[in-house]
């Protein structure tokens, strides 16, 4: 894999000078490397993982699965797009198995996702069917433990 | 009642480890930022814990061969042949032990005696000198230098070299300085070591973690060391797995009989789960290795471009996970560098004079942290500089 891509998924507040030193690349070149990436739209953004479950009033998360049909030439494709258009889907997945898109869906409460499935959703041609399963709590996020669980202290004793 | 009288004058000649004494003071304080760690901050990949957990539920508790598994052993030699070119015989010429430090232990006990001299280069690891002393033997020091890149070189062998010299300890990649050697400088002190008719102990601990394409040389891969050198490695470094407590040493095989005795009559036999273990990491771990050394050779560019700025000036490691900046700019003594640092930012390195006195001068620092955590340490080291 790309270690610039590998170190920026991991922390985007590197700088570029830190990146050249981990790299051994110059600076001018990580920069370059950077901003390609940034047009070719392979780094799509920066932000911050923000345990949302520690932030009251943050609201609430559902992973919806569904079937659609698909239709003919450009398959799922249309049908996600028009999925991604809704402010509340925050992502959307095309899945091998036993549904067809899965989608993350953020609401202020449970209430306000019922309604966008039920009114919004569902009311979208070519819905076969949807299941919705609203999360409890998050563990790990982006790779990033969210929990301060026993095994992520270091233990570590001095030896001699 | 009076104990001096009834311990031991060697032991109480030993020197307590000075790594100990400056711990002693840190782990007193709360909040410490630590880079002074000696052991990967990986755990241990989890197909080879998983091979521990699995022996264990197979209820293979009972002891090992003396020598340690025929499989393991087997594995180890395979290891050295793949990586280093040099073959071992597993029946004879390779024993598992605990740890690489029960390894250099009995290597010495079989080698040297009283009367013997042992031509020991610091910088290095603390255990060499007081477990040479308990053998009854006599350290002679050589003092590696920064202009050398630490490197050991044949003419500072010679002027130490006596009638009573018997065995060099090469201990390379190097904690604390992370030095390397390479092949010219092995040879030149092979020359040397044959010319006297020395024998070489070779701890090899940190082989795995080399950098900068610089693989790892053994010393007993150059002509006519085979016969001379007893190799120590073991899987703590290479495979993150201190706590497992398993090492082997490797050698000939009239040296390995009276090492694989005094083990036998000490220990028993390693740790069998950790030989379970350590199986399944030489047979399917090579990927780990790489993935490791990779986030450590990272780390390791970082924090020498950062130290440098700060204005330590540092030597860049070529192995191992440590930098050993250098600290004489700021008039202070290593001791009371470190001493202030973690007083004033709450930063804990260890200071080089701990790895013997030619270590005076310097620090080090263990780049065996995550990113974040170095990144963090090191902007409080800066602080500290400027504020000094």
């Amino acid at each position: 894999m790309d270690k610039l891509l590998h170190l920026l998924s991991e922390n985007s507040t590197f700088s570029v000078s830190e990146l050249a030193s981990m790299l051994g690349e110059p600076e001018e070149y990580i920069a370059a490397q950077i901003r390609e990436y940034e047009n070719q739209g392979i780094i799509r953004g920066y932000r911050a993982v923000v345990n949302w479950d520690e932030v009251p009033g943050s609201g609430v998360l559902a992973l919806i699965e569904l079937k659609v049909a698909p239709q003919k030439q450009k398959g799922f494709d249309e049908i996600a797009e028009r999925i991604m258009e809704f402010e509340e889907v925050e992502s959307v997945y095309l899945m091998a198995g036993s549904y067809d898109l899965l989608l993350s869906v953020k609401g202020d409460t449970i209430q306000d996702v019922s309604a966008f499935v039920s009114k919004k959703l569902s009311a979208l041609e070519g819905i076969l069917a949807t299941a919705t399963h609203f999360m409890l709590r998050r563990y790990k996020e982006n790779g990033i433990s969210l929990f301060d669980t026993e095994s992520e202290k270091d233990r570590r004793e001095m030896g001699i | 009642m009076n104990y001096s009288e009834k311990l031991t004058e060697s032991i109480q000649s030993v020197k307590p480890s000075g790594i100990r004494r400056f711990f002693d003071i840190v782990n007193e304080m709360d909040n410490v930022i630590s880079l002074s760690v000696g052991e990967p901050d990986f755990k241990t990949p989890w197909h080879v814990r998983e091979a521990g957990i699995r022996s264990l539920e197979l209820g293979r508790t009972w002891y090992t061969p003396n020598r340690g598994f025929k499989e393991l052993r087997a594995e180890i030699a395979n290891f050295y042949k793949r990586k280093y070119n040099l073959t071992y015989n597993p029946d004879e010429e390779v024993v598992v032990t605990v740890g690489g430090s029960e390894a250099i232990d009995i290597a010495l006990r079989c080698l040297v005696s009283a009367g013997d001299e042992v031509l020991l280069p610091q910088p290095s690891f603390v255990c060499y000198e007081p477990l040479t002393i308990m053998a009854g033997a006599t350290p002679v020091v050589i003092e590696t230098k920064a202009e050398d890149n630490f490197r050991l070189t044949a003419a500072q062998i010679e002027e130490r070299i006596t009638d009573r010299t018997k065995l060099l300890i090469l201990p390379f990649p190097n904690n604390p300085t992370g030095a390397i050697m390479e092949r010219e400088d092995l040879e030149q002190v092979a020359e040397v070591v044959k010319k006297h008719d020395l024998m070489v102990l070779s701890d090899e601990i940190y082989s795995e973690l080399t950098y900068g394409g610089k693989k790892h040389i053994s010393v007993a891969q150059i002509d006519g060391m085979l016969e001379r050198t007893v190799v120590i490695n073991g899987f703590s470094k290479a495979y993150a797995m201190t706590g497992w407590r398993l090492g082997y040493a490797l050698g000939p095989r009239e040296i390995i009989a009276m090492m694989t005795k005094l083990h036998q009559f000490c220990i028993m036999s390693a740790p069998t789960t950790a030989q379970y273990a350590a199986i399944e990491a030489l047979k399917n771990g090579d990927r780990d290795i790489e993935h490791m050394c990779s986030e450590y050779d990272m780390r390791r560019r970082l924090v020498v471009d950062r130290l440098n700025e700060i204005g330590l000036s540092t030597f860049t490691p070529e192995g191992a996970f440590y930098a050993f900046p250098c600290i004489k700019s700021t008039g202070l003594s290593s001791e009371e560098f470190c001493t202030k640092l973690l007083k004033a930012k709450r930063v804990a390195l260890v200071p080089g004079s701990a790895f013997g006195e030619s270590g005076e001068g310097y620090v080090r620092l263990s780049y065996s942290y995550s990113l974040k955590h170095l990144k963090q340490a090191l902007k409080l080291i800066e602080e500290f500089i400027k504020e000094l």
